[in-house]
């Protein structure tokens, strides 16, 4: 599983692998927003906890096809199926393994783009803090859309649809806490929220997913 | 006693819905019908909303089937996981479309009824925010089915999504009221139905829902025909090809 999850990272570190394509998108979105908005700080600061709770879900959701695509046609998704680890086991790997090449590094960049958004002083640990709690909710779901739609030609779209409404819950905790956070409101019950989902979802959708891609690759 | 399981057989499902879709059918049109006309002519004006009160028996019937027939999908995709009946997953796939219209009618005559009513055409309240979710959620669930070639697959793999979904529709749900709250402070427009509402307008209603109950039902029946007629007809050709 180790092997695993060094290979997983391997491939996405070198080139072609996507690794800061989804870096690239969220600075970008964010230096798009305040161009389309206006310059005004107040503005930014009311909706930088919106902006950047839905550039990391979109920067998330740009690399979701990598996580099952390429293994599946060059053929080593049906060697890891068929080995002695369970496929629930190597879903969550693929899923950590997306999670470190995506989420972490959005939550390290996400005080720098704070900061073009004028977010609020007090908001800046909750940002961080609700996007580390928040970020392998995302992957998980994300693994379980791409596992679903893994076999299919074009399949990036259709995935795009299907994930997105199941991020919806997460985004709003996630979203809430933060902005309760720069307004200087306590932010214990969308926090907690926000942990039971990802809490949730990672025990629990890996087996989901697993089976959706015993099914796709039968 | 025959047993529930019989009409699994799509040959014995065939068989009985010959018969039972055209009662059903009619009773449908009846039903739908006259709760319609009675609601819309023969109910006096609400002394503040007037006539657009009329159009909550078109808005709460339909609303409520579109919850239903998810629920319904839901139910259909566990029979397909656990006992593998077809008839039960083309019957999901054939709810699918009509919850979704049944969505949209409800989201439309909502921003008809709201316009003269609220002001405005939208609100993201959270009643309205759930529906706009749940047909995100048919949405997709149809371009799923649409999406891929094999059909048993096709039913296998919309129906874990089904069942996922079915979760973070329910997520959504609460997720949308502990939203709007933390932003509004509750500002709730959402209308109570059945509350405090007179019998006059009380008794068409419980028709109208009857009636979209049934229409949905004749519907379905329709729609899951029409899929084992087409599942019937691609077996035939691959059998021809063979030969």
């Amino acid at each position: 599983m180790i092997a695993l999850l060094i290979r997983d990272l391997r491939l996405a570190l070198r080139a072609g692998g996507g690794f800061g394509l989804g870096l690239a998108f969220f600075l970008i979105l964010a230096v798009l927003v305040p161009l389309g908005v206006g310059p005004e700080p107040a503005t930014l600061a009311l909706i930088a906890p919106g902006i950047l709770w839905v550039g990391a879900l979109l920067a998330c959701l740009l690399s979701l096809d990598r996580i099952f695509a390429l293994d599946f046609e060059d053929g080593s998704l049906d060697l890891l199926a068929t080995a002695p680890v369970p496929l629930e086991a190597v879903v969550t790997i693929k899923a950590l393994a997306h999670w470190l090449t995506t989420g972490l590094p959005l939550v390290l960049i996400s005080p720098v783009l704070g900061l073009l958004l004028f977010l609020p002083a007090d908001a800046y640990l909750w940002l961080i803090l609700s996007l580390l709690l928040g970020t392998p909710a995302l992957s998980v779901i994300g693994t379980f859309g791409a596992a679903l739609t893994v076999g299919l030609k074009r399949g990036g779209l259709l995935m795009s649809l299907l994930v997105l409404p199941l991020y919806i819950p997460t985004l709003v905790f996630g979203a809430e806490v933060v902005s309760r956070g720069a307004q200087g409101l306590a932010v214990n019950t969308p926090l907690a929220l926000l942990a039971g989902i990802t809490a949730g979802a990672v025990a629990l959708l890996p087996f989901a997913s697993a089976l959706v891609l015993r099914i796709n690759l039968r | 006693m025959a047993s529930f399981w019989e009409y699994a057989n799509p040959l014995k499902f065939m068989r009985v819905t010959d018969w039972l879709l055209p009662i059903v059918a009619v009773a449908a049109v009846v039903v739908t019908a006259t709760g319609l006309i009675w609601g819309f002519f023969f109910t006096p004006d609400d002394f503040r909303q007037g006539a657009t009160v009329k159009i909550v028996f078109l808005h709460v019937p339909a609303a409520m089937m579109a919850i239903n027939v998810w629920v319904m999908m839901l139910v259909a995709s566990l029979i397909w996981l656990i006992r593998r009946h077809h008839v039960s997953a083309l019957a999901a796939k054939a709810a699918a479309p009509i919850g979704l219209t049944m969505t949209l009618i409800g989201l439309i005559t909502g921003a008809v009824w709201g316009q003269p009513m609220w002001g405005t055409w939208w609100a993201w309240d959270p009643r309205l925010t759930s529906f706009l979710i749940l047909f995100l959620f048919y949405l997709g669930y149809i371009a799923l089915w649409a999406a891929i070639d094999d059909p048993d697959t096709g039913a296998d793999l919309t129906a874990v999504l089904c069942l996922v979904g079915s979760v973070f529709a329910v997520l959504s749900r609460y997720a949308a009221l502990f939203w709007n709250q933390g932003l509004h402070q509750g500002a709730s427009l959402s209308v109570q139905p059945g509350t405090r509402m007179d019998w006059a307008y009380k008794a068409p209603l419980y028709t109208c829902m009857l009636g979209f109950g049934l229409v949905f039902l004749a519907l379905l029946l329709a729609g899951t025909r029409t899929e084992i007629r087409a599942r019937r007809m691609k077996a035939l050709v691959a059998r021809e090809r063979m030969a």
